[in-house]
């Protein structure tokens, strides 16, 4: 045990010895590596904890929502659906919900305006999210106007920030009463936006999914578990241009990596030659080569990922923000709790250590069955 | 010590270009001995080398050392004998690049897994005795010819080889040179060490540390 | 100092940081647990259906929520013009939902 422990140490030292011959080349590649394992790490912790923060708050999430649909699009919910829904059994409670969409052109983002009952916002005031208030540079008591649709401008006090803590879920969100969402918007009276459903048994939500749309068959109910399946799949980076954007740098990677592993050059043919004129075995070649292989690629992993894991913790994925902003104005702030699925973990380790030391090992193998009596032609 | 019996080698056997390298050796070499082998180049002396040193098998024949057959073994059990018992200097010297000195002597130990330091320690004693002691962190590239030829002659020592074998080891070096290389030829026979070489260089084969000397000619013996 | 000890320890090193951060990570997440319930209590609460990734869109801002159309306004393929676009496809319910569309109908046409 000792010998085979103090022999891998001789192989290690002399594969290294080697590689600081081409020092900046194999830092270089050493670097690439890195970068490459930091994004995709970066990826998979970014997606995985957003998806997990999503599963587990969503989850609270209306058990059904029941929109209409008029020619394709999203319409008012009119008078008299809420009692028509009333009958059906197996809904235990049913609200009108009074949303929608407002772009302030001084800050250029668009704000989600939201309807509370009167008890919880008086007339005249608003409860907004925290990035806006940081955009707009509002606090509470503050005094802010918006200039409705119609024209008419509407002054509203501020009487809460949303928690930090949620800017995720609430980034952009304008919490005001019944009453002045109808005027501001100048709402239809008894029309809502959509209608917010309570199933008291889980197992009845289909039933009650289907026996909605027959009774209502311009509308579309909308379940929990599909907004849930929705959230399963954002950020499904297989999908769409981050991939399209990183199977170039893989590609270009594995370009390089096997140009750099694969290219034996004539040097390091008469390398091995002499290697074992001198006593090595085919054997101790390739583990050395092995442990050329592994030493980079194991670097390079564990570094891209304890790197990805600061960049997406600590620095909230700054590097992502760009792409995921987008023309947001509103980007939420937000650290995400750290969640590891560990098969993911394990494939992306299997993805970028298994290939390198493969494209390292085989050319050796060739080279390394040559017999030792080369050198001395 | 090495008794070789109707040896013939042939290189791409079946092939059109087939060559016969070696037609039929006989020979005995004994131990503590210096034997060289002479002979204009194309002679078969080299792949004599390289079939006596375990670095390739005879075609046909037997190769015997210390009275076993060893032209019949795997190549693992031949790279076992090789590095135990055998050094080499290479006419190139066959250094690797862009090590030190020090690296390179003790690259043949590796596969055995004796401690680093045990070899650091063997090394620093082999560059005392081959003068080279302050040349020992240096690149070998950086290294004169006849200081590259003491460090693969210390490379050949590291395992304690009971037999040495170089090929035209002056073929590289000039008269000084050449002088030096006997001298430490004569203390590899002190130390009791089998030494064979090739060499057509007159200084080799005329001096008096050498002790035999065979003629080959076209893959044959021929009177030395 | 050898080589090989360099590299280990240096290995060593990075493997002890990753562990580390797995017991970070289990940390946090006991840490967090107020903050993330806390959300889901707004969640329930306000009725939330989304997060607030996006603002730029309908769609985007509330996928979930989404019609059929304000998703494929310029081609069902089609990458927008706002790069998160790209980031989120069309919600598969979007299409499920209109399947019935494409089948016969229950009722005489």
């Amino acid at each position: 045990m000792r010998i085979w422990l103090e022999k891998q140490r001789h192989l290690i030292d002399f594969t290294l010895a080697s590689l600081a011959r081409r020092k900046t080349k194999n830092i270089g590649l050493l670097l690439a590596y890195t970068l490459l394992v930091f994004v995709l790490a970066s990826l998979t912790l970014f997606t995985q904890a957003l998806r997990t923060e999503a599963t587990f708050v969503l989850a609270g999430s209306p058990e059904v929502i029941l929109q209409r649909m008029v020619a394709g699009r999203h319409d008012l919910i009119p008078p008299g659906y809420l009692d028509k829904i009333g009958r059906i059994r197996g809904v235990q409670k049913t609200e009108g919900r009074l949303w929608g969409y407002y772009y302030d052109p001084v800050v250029k983002a668009n704000y989600t305006f939201m309807a509370r009952p009167a008890e919880e916002i008086a007339d005249g005031h608003i409860m907004v999210g925290n990035a806006l208030a940081r955009e707009r540079g509002l606090a509470l008591h503050n005094t802010i106007s918006f200039r409705s649709y119609a024209g008419k401008l509407f002054s509203f006090e501020v009487s809460g920030v949303l928690s930090p803590d949620s800017e995720l879920l609430s980034a952009d969100l304008v919490l005001l009463s019944e009453n002045d969402f109808r005027k501001f918007f100048e709402y239809p009276a008894g029309h809502y936006t959509d209608i917010a459903l309570s199933v008291a048994n889980p197992q009845e939500v289909r039933t009650v999914a289907a026996k909605l749309s027959s009774a209502l068959p311009d509308s579309r109910p909308i379940l929990r578990e599909e907004v849930l399946r929705t959230y399963q799949s954002v950020f499904d980076w297989r999908e769409g241009i981050v991939l399209t954007v990183l199977a170039g740098a893989i590609l270009a990677f594995a370009i390089l990596a096997w140009e750099k592993a694969s290219g034996l050059s004539a040097e390091e043919k008469r390398e091995i030659g002499i290697l074992k004129a001198i006593g090595w075995e085919t054997g101790d070649v390739i583990r050395m080569k092995t442990w050329e292989g592994l030493l980079i690629s194991l670097t390079a992993f564990l570094l891209g990922f304890i790197a990805a894991y600061v960049h997406v913790f600590h620095f909230g994925a700054a590097v992502f923000e760009p792409v995921l902003k987008g023309w947001s104005v509103l980007y939420p702030k937000f650290t995400l709790v750290p969640a590891v699925d560990g098969l993911q973990i394990a494939t992306l380790f299997f993805f970028t250590v298994f290939p390198y030391t493969a494209a390292v090992l085989v050319p050796i193998w060739r080279a390394a069955i040559t017999d030792p009596d080369a050198v001395m032609r | 010590m090495i008794e070789l019996s109707s040896i013939k080698k042939a290189f791409n056997q079946g092939q059109p270009n087939e060559y016969w390298a070696l037609h039929g050796i006989d020979l005995t070499v004994e131990a503590g001995k210096v034997t060289a082998f002479r002979g204009p180049s194309g002679s078969g002396k080299t792949t004599l080398l390289t079939i006596v040193g375990c670095l390739s098998r005879p075609t046909h024949g037997r190769v015997r050392f210390k009275g076993e057959d060893i032209s019949g073994l795997p190549e693992r059990f031949l790279t076992d004998i090789r590095r135990q018992s055998f050094g080499f200097v290479f006419q190139q010297f066959n250094l690797i690049k862009g090590l030190s000195a020090l690296e390179n002597v003790i690259l043949p130990a590796f596969p055995t897994g004796r401690p680093r330091a045990e070899l650091v320690a063997a090394a620093g004693e082999l560059f005392d005795q081959l003068k080279l002691g302050h040349r020992s962190a240096a690149k070998v590239e950086w290294l004169s010819g006849g200081e590259q030829q003491r460090v693969a002659i210390a490379r050949a020592l590291i395992n304690n080889p009971e037999v040495i074998i170089a090929d035209e080891p002056t073929a590289n070096l000039d008269t000084a040179l050449s002088r030096e290389f006997m001298a430490i030829l004569e203390g590899f026979t002190a130390a009791g060490k089998t030494v064979l070489l090739t060499s057509h260089d007159p200084l080799v084969v005329e001096s008096s540390a050498v002790h035999r000397v065979v003629g080959m000619r076209d893959g044959r013996l021929v009177d030395g | 100092m050898r080589p090989s000890s360099l590299a280990l320890g240096f290995l060593a090193v990075l493997v002890a940081i990753c562990l580390f951060i797995f017991g970070h990570f289990f940390r946090l997440t006991v840490e967090d647990s107020p903050k993330v319930t806390a959300n889901r209590a707004l969640v329930e609460k306000l009725g939330l259906t989304d997060l607030a990734l996006f603002t730029e869109a309908r769609y985007t801002r509330h996928p979930t929520q989404a019609d059929l159309h304000s998703a494929l306004q310029d081609h069902p393929g089609a990458f927008d013009h706002f790069p998160s676009g790209s980031l989120l496809p069309p919600p598969a319910i979007l299409t499920q939902s209109h399947a019935h569309l494409a089948g016969k109908t229950t009722s005489p046409d």
